[in-house]
C-alpha cells in the first residue's frame, strides 16, 4: 500500500529501493523520492504495482567550492545536503518548506520557496540532468543539450523519465542562522500590502493568514520576512534547531472540526502580539517549521487531508485573493494552515507551477463526500482568476480543469510523446489528468 | 584504541552499512581506501567520501571481488601504496537471499556459503597478516545475528554467518595480545538494499545508527557489538530457548 504525504488516496501497490537507481529504473515506470508529494503524483498507476524508490540513491559526485556547483544522485535529501554543505557556507538555492524532499523531487516539482519573488524556482539554478527516458536510453540535457526535455523534465513531475542525476549551483551564505522578522498583519489588503512591501526589501517572504476570520478580518495573519544573518550579528552561541516533537497517533476525525481550527488560528495569529519581532534562529526555524513536528499529518487522522494550493495571478487583482478565501470559507474549507506568497516571474519548466501573482496554499481534511466538490469549486474560481494549481499539492483536480488552467499542457505532451513513444513513464496522478 | 585520524581500508563500501560506515568515517577525517565489485560504483563512492572528506585526500579504489580470491592481494597492496600503512580493515561486503531462495538454487546457495565464509575468512586472512605486520591494527568485520542461532528462516546464511563469528572470535583471542583488534559486527535486521522487499520485523534498524554504533565499537576496541542494540537482548532470549521451542518457533 502506497500513498502521498496527504495520505490519500492510497493505492495497492509498493516501492522497490536500489542504491543503482540507473539499473533500478530499467524497468520501472515512476520514481519516488521521500513521499512528500501530498496527492497522487508519486503513486503507481493503475495498471502498475512498483515504483522505483531513489532514496539510496544519494551520493554526491562531485562539488566544486569554487563555482559552488553540486551534482549528485536524485535521492539526495535536501536535509543531508544542507547538513554537508550548510556549515561549509554553501546551501540551496531554493527551498521549499519541508527539507525531507529528494534533489530529483525537488527538480521534478520545480519547487519554489519564500525567496521565489528573488531566485525564481530551483530549475533556474539547475544547469544540467542526466535522465532514463521512456525508451530506456540514458540521457544528459541542460539549456544547451536536448533543451526540450531540459524544460519538460523541470517541474515535469517525472513523467518524463527517471531522474538520476542532478547538476545545480549552490549558493553562497554569510552564515548559518537567518534574521527573521514578523509582522501582524490585521486583514487581506494589509495582508497583501505587507507581503509586497517585504518582498521589496527582503530575499526571503511568506505570509500565514487565518482563513477562518471573516468579515473585516478576513485574511488576517503574520508576515514573516528574513534573510541570512551576516556573521556579526550571531550570537556566540546560536540559536538551536525548533525541537523535534512528534503526534504520535492519528488524531480522531472529530477534533480537527471547524471550531478547534479556529481557535487554534486565533491562538496563533494573538500569540504574534507579543513575540520580540525580530531574531536570529537557526534556518529549521525559519524555513522549515513542520519539519519540527513528526508526522504531522496524522492531526487530520487516519481519513487523511488533501493540500490544495493555486497561484492567482497579478492581472486578476487583489480582490481575486479575497474571493477566493470567500468561496474557500463559505463552502466551510476549514484549513488549518493556510500560507500566500507573491510569486517572481515563471520559471523555465514547461509545466513549473509559480507565476507573477499570489499563491495561496491551504490544507483540507477529507469529508466524506464534499472535498471533491469543494476542490472543483476553488478550480472554478481559479480558472475564472486565470490561475492555475500545483500538481505537487494535487489530488482531486480534474482533467478539464487542469486543461482549461494549462495552456502550456500540449507542448509538455508533445515533448513527452517524444521521449516516451510507447508511454511507458506514467503516474497515477498523470493518468488521472492526462490519460496516460 | 585506534590513532585518529585513521588509514582505512573498506571492503563494501559502495552499499547499505558500509556506505553509512565509511562517510562518518570521511566527515571525521579518517583516510579511506575502497574495495568492491564495480570500478565504476567504487569511483562514484570514492567521490561521495571526497566531497563529505573534512580533509583533503584522495579516496583511492581498487577491485576486489569476494568470488575472486586472486583479487585480494593485489586490492590490499594498492590499498597500502595510497595509504602508506592500514589502521584498520573493515569488511562489510557479503551476499544475502532468503532460504527458500537458496534451497531452490543449489548453485547459488553454494555460492553465499563460499562468499559469506571461506572466501571472506581468506580476505581477513590476509589483511590479519598485514595488519600484524606493522605491529596490530582493528579488523572490523559484518557478520549477523543470524549466525546466533540455528533458525528455519536463516539456515543457510545462518550457517556461513555463524562460522565467520567463530572465526573472528578465534582470531581475537589469539591475537589481541599482539595488537590485532578484532570487531565481529552482528547486525540485526536493517533496512538497506540487501533487506528490500522482506518483511520489516520490530527493531529494524537505520544504516546511519549502526554505523554509529560500529564506529564507536572500533574506537573503543570491543570485539562484539550488536546493532541495533535492542537485538543483544533479542538473541540473549534466542540462545536459551530450548531445541523444542526453536522447532516450533517460525523464525
Amino acid at each position: 500500500m502506497l500513498s502521498g504525504w496527504g495520505r490519500v488516496p492510497v493505492v495497492q501497490g509498493a516501492e522497490l529501493r536500489s542504491e543503482d537507481l540507473a539499473r533500478l529504473t530499467e524497468d520501472l515506470p515512476l520514481t519516488r523520492g521521500l513521499g512528500r508529494a501530498y496527492g497522487d503524483a508519486a503513486l503507481p498507476a493503475p495498471s502498475d504495482r512498483l515504483v522505483a524508490g531513489t532514496t539510496l540513491a544519494d551520493r554526491i559526485l562531485s562539488f566544486d567550492p569554487e563555482t559552488a556547483v553540486l551534482t549528485a544522485e536524485a535521492g539526495l535529501s535536501l536535509d543531508e545536503l544542507c547538513r554537508v554543505f550548510l556549515p561549509r557556507g554553501f546551501f540551496t538555492p531554493v527551498s521549499p518548506g519541508t527539507r525531507f524532499v529528494t534533489l530529483g523531487g525537488m527538480v521534478a516539482c520545480d519547487v519554489h520557496g519564500k525567496n521565489h519573488h528573488r531566485e525564481g524556482t530551483l530549475g533556474s539554478h539547475v544547469l544540467s540532468l542526466t535522465i532514463r527516458t521512456g525508451t530506456g536510453d540514458v540521457v544528459r540535457c541542460s539549456a544547451k543539450e536536448h533543451d526540450d526535455l531540459f524544460r519538460a523534465t523541470i517541474g515535469g513531475m517525472g513523467l518524463t523519465g527517471a531522474i538520476l542525476d542532478v547538476t545545480l549551483r549552490l549558493v553562497r551564505v554569510p552564515s548559518t542562522s537567518i534574521l527573521e522578522e514578523c509582522e501582524r498583519v490585521h486583514d487581506i489588503d494589509q495582508s497583501l500590502d505587507a507581503l509586497k512591501s517585504a518582498s521589496a526589501r527582503w530575499p526571503m517572504t511568506a505570509g500565514w493568514i487565518d482563513c477562518l476570520a471573516s468579515g473585516r478580518h478576513l485574511g488576517r495573519g503574520v508576515v514573516f520576512r528574513g534573510r541570512w544573518a551576516e556573521p556579526h550579528e550571531v550570537p556566540p552561541s546560536p540559536r538551536s534547531q525548533p525541537r523535534n516533537l512528534t503526534v504520535p497517533f492519528d488524531i480522531p476525525g472529530w477534533v480537527l472540526t471547524e471550531p478547534a481550527v479556529r481557535v487554534f488560528n486565533a491562538l496563533i495569529y494573538w500569540r504574534y502580539r507579543a513575540r520580540h519581532p525580530s531574531a536570529i534562529v537557526h534556518p529549521n526555524t525559519f524555513l522549515y517549521p513542520l519539519d519540527a513536528v513528526a508526522h504531522w499529518t496524522r492531526l487530520y487522522g487516519s481519513r487523511g487531508f488533501t493540500q490544495y494550493q493555486c497561484v492567482l495571478p497579478d492581472s486578476s487583482g487583489r480582490e481575486a485573493v479575497a474571493r477566493f478565501l470567500t468561496v474557500l470559507t463559505r463552502r466551510g474549507g476549514a484549513s488549518f494552515l493556510t500560507v500566500i506568497k507573491d510569486c517572481g516571474a515563471e520559471g523555465i519548466g514547461l509545466l513549473s507551477f509559480p507565476r507573477p501573482g499570489i499563491s495561496i496554499a491551504v490544507d483540507l481534511p477529507m469529508r466524506r463526500h464534499n472535498t471533491q466538490s469543494l476542490v472543483d469549486a476553488l478550480n472554478e474560481v481559479v480558472i475564472a482568476e486565470g490561475g492555475r494549481v500545483y500538481l505537487a499539492k494535487d489530488a482531486l483536480t480534474r482533467p478539464e480543469h487542469f486543461r482549461a488552467m494549462e495552456p502550456r499542457l500540449d507542448a509538455f505532451l508533445a515533448v513527452r510523446r517524444k521521449w516516451d513513444p510507447e508511454r511507458r513513464i506514467r503516474s497515477a496522478q498523470s493518468v488521472r489528468l492526462f490519460g496516460w | 584504541m585506534v590513532k585518529r585520524p585513521a588509514n582505512v581500508v573498506v571492503l563494501g563500501a559502495t552499499k547499505g552499512m558500509g556506505r553509512a560506515l565509511a562517510r562518518r568515517m570521511a566527515e571525521r577525517g579518517d583516510r579511506l581506501f575502497l574495495l568492491g565489485r564495480e570500478l565504476d560504483e567504487l569511483r562514484r563512492s570514492a567521490s561521495d567520501l571526497q566531497s563529505r572528506s573534512t580533509v583533503h585526500h584522495d579516496v583511492g579504489v581498487a577491485v576486489c571481488d569476494l568470488e575472486r580470491l586472486e583479487t585480494f592481494d593485489a586490492a590490499l597492496d594498492q590499498a597500502e601504496a595510497a595509504l602508506g600503512s592500514l589502521d584498520v580493515v573493515v569488511v562489510t561486503a557479503g551476499q544475502f537471499a532468503t532460504q527458500d531462495r537458496l534451497e531452490q538454487d543449489p548453485e547459488l546457495a553454494h555460492r553465499l556459503l563460499t562468499v559469506n565464509f571461506a572466501n571472506t575468512v581468506t580476505f581477513c586472512e590476509r589483511a590479519r597478516r598485514r595488519l600484524l605486520a606493522r605491529g596490530g591494527g582493528t579488523l572490523c568485520v559484518f557478520s549477523s545475528v543470524a549466525g546466533e542461532r540455528g533458525r528455519k528462516r536463516v539456515v543457510l546464511y545462518g550457517a556461513a554467518k555463524a562460522g565467520l563469528s567463530g572465526y573472528l572470535e578465534g582470531l581475537d583471542h589469539r591475537y589481541r595480545a599482539e595488537g590485532l583488534v578484532t570487531v565481529c559486527v552482528k547486525p540485526g535486521f536493517v533496512t538497506t538494499s540487501m533487506t528490500e522487499g522482506l518483511p520489516r520485523p520490530p527493531f529494524a534498524g537505520h544504516p546511519d545508527a549502526v554505523a554509529k554504533r560500529v564506529l564507536a565499537a572500533i574506537d573503543r576496541g570491543k570485539s562484539v557489538v550488536y546493532a541495533p542494540p535492542m537485538w543483544a537482548l533479542v538473541m540473549f532470549i534466542i540462545r536459551l530457548l530450548p531445541r523444542f521451542v526453536m522447532r516450533r518457533l517460525d523464525f
